[in-house]
């Protein structure tokens, strides 16, 4: 009650620009992170992330614009289907790639590249 | 809305703060393992966000999948391909990290802008609440119900590839040939990863 006091807009319900403003700080630590490691599991933990903060986006919008029709969560759930497939089968290729490479870097990946 | 609403916030304010710490970690810290244990709490945290959100079923699957099967896939992965390597210097690293950070940060303008000037139709439509599981259910079956069973294909599709992908074959002749191949060969295709590489006997 005394925190409602001090900060007026404490009592106010969070509004959804909340939710897309940190779902859009998570995507871009995704994307830089996507970008910048040199270890291939980490690229593999940012491309969750980014699809985490995707989930998060469905969710606010499928509560706060759709909220008798739920259709993003529907859409949320097979997000996290896709993600675990791809997740299974990413490091499927990472243990092969290791095997073949020895190493996890991703700049000594580059045999397709010129 | 079953929560005051501040506490609803207060838990919004921690979860958000988790989450973005959280995810900063994951991005930046040195030591892998610390990174894939962090991204067991950034997937926590957004499931207690899709719990203020109103949807205890999808945060359920957030936990069961992402922190009981990703996660746990991802730290056995680092466990088997957990070798210390120095990474050797590319040249131009530092002007990279510069100019994605800062094409990371206009996207990040960008989409804030975006969220803040569309004339979002709010509020919409009461929230289901706990009714959401239901709901759920007969999108399912009804109006999803293609997709749902393609998921259901996909998924098999993944676990055969995986199971594909990560063997490892150990042939003794050449399948094209027929000849035998190299012993050496062989042996190292034998060798566990997890064995440490003999360590060479010094010549004098």
């Amino acid at each position: 009650m005394t925190l409602a006091l001090l900060l007026p807009g404490l009592a106010e319900p969070i509004p959804l620009q909340a939710y897309l403003a940190l779902a859009a700080v998570l995507f871009c630590t995704g994307v830089w992170g996507l970008i910048n490691s040199r270890n291939a599991v980490r690229v593999l933990m940012s491309i969750e992330l980014m699809l985490n903060a995707v989930n998060l986006n469905l969710m606010a919008f499928s509560n706060y614009l759709d909220g008798q029709l739920i259709r993003g969560q529907v859409f949320a759930i097979f997000v996290i289907t896709v993600a675990a497939a791809e997740a299974a089968v990413g490091l499927a290729i990472l243990l092969s790639l290791y095997r073949n490479r020895e190493t996890v870097d991703m700049e000594r990946f580059n045999l397709l590249r010129w | 809305m079953t929560i005051a609403s501040t506490t609803q916030l207060l838990c919004f304010l921690v979860l958000s703060a988790t989450l973005v710490l959280g995810s900063l970690g994951v991005v930046l810290l040195p030591n892998i393992v610390y990174s894939a244990f962090l991204l067991g709490g950034v997937f926590l945290s957004v499931a207690g966000l899709y719990l203020l959100l109103n949807a205890s079923f999808v945060a359920a699957a957030q936990v069961l999948v992402y922190v009981g099967a990703v996660n746990v896939l991802i730290l056995f992965a680092i466990m088997l391909v957990n070798k210390r390597e120095d990474l050797s210097d590319i040249p131009g690293l530092k002007v990279r990290k510069l100019l994605s950070g800062l094409v990371c940060g206009g996207l990040f303008v960008l989409l804030l802008r975006v969220a803040f000037t569309t004339p979002w139709a709010l509020p919409g439509p009461q929230p289901v609440g706990e009714e959401a599981t239901i709901r759920i259910g007969e999108h399912l079956f009804s109006d999803y119900l293609l997709p749902f069973e393609l998921a259901s294909v996909l998924l098999l599709m993944a676990m055969i590839g995986a199971i594909v992908l990560a063997r490892r074959d150990v042939f003794s002749s050449d399948v094209i040939t027929g000849e035998p191949v190299d012993q050496g060969l062989l042996e190292k295709a034998r060798s566990p990863l997890l064995l440490e590489k003999p360590v060479l006997e010094k010549t004098p």
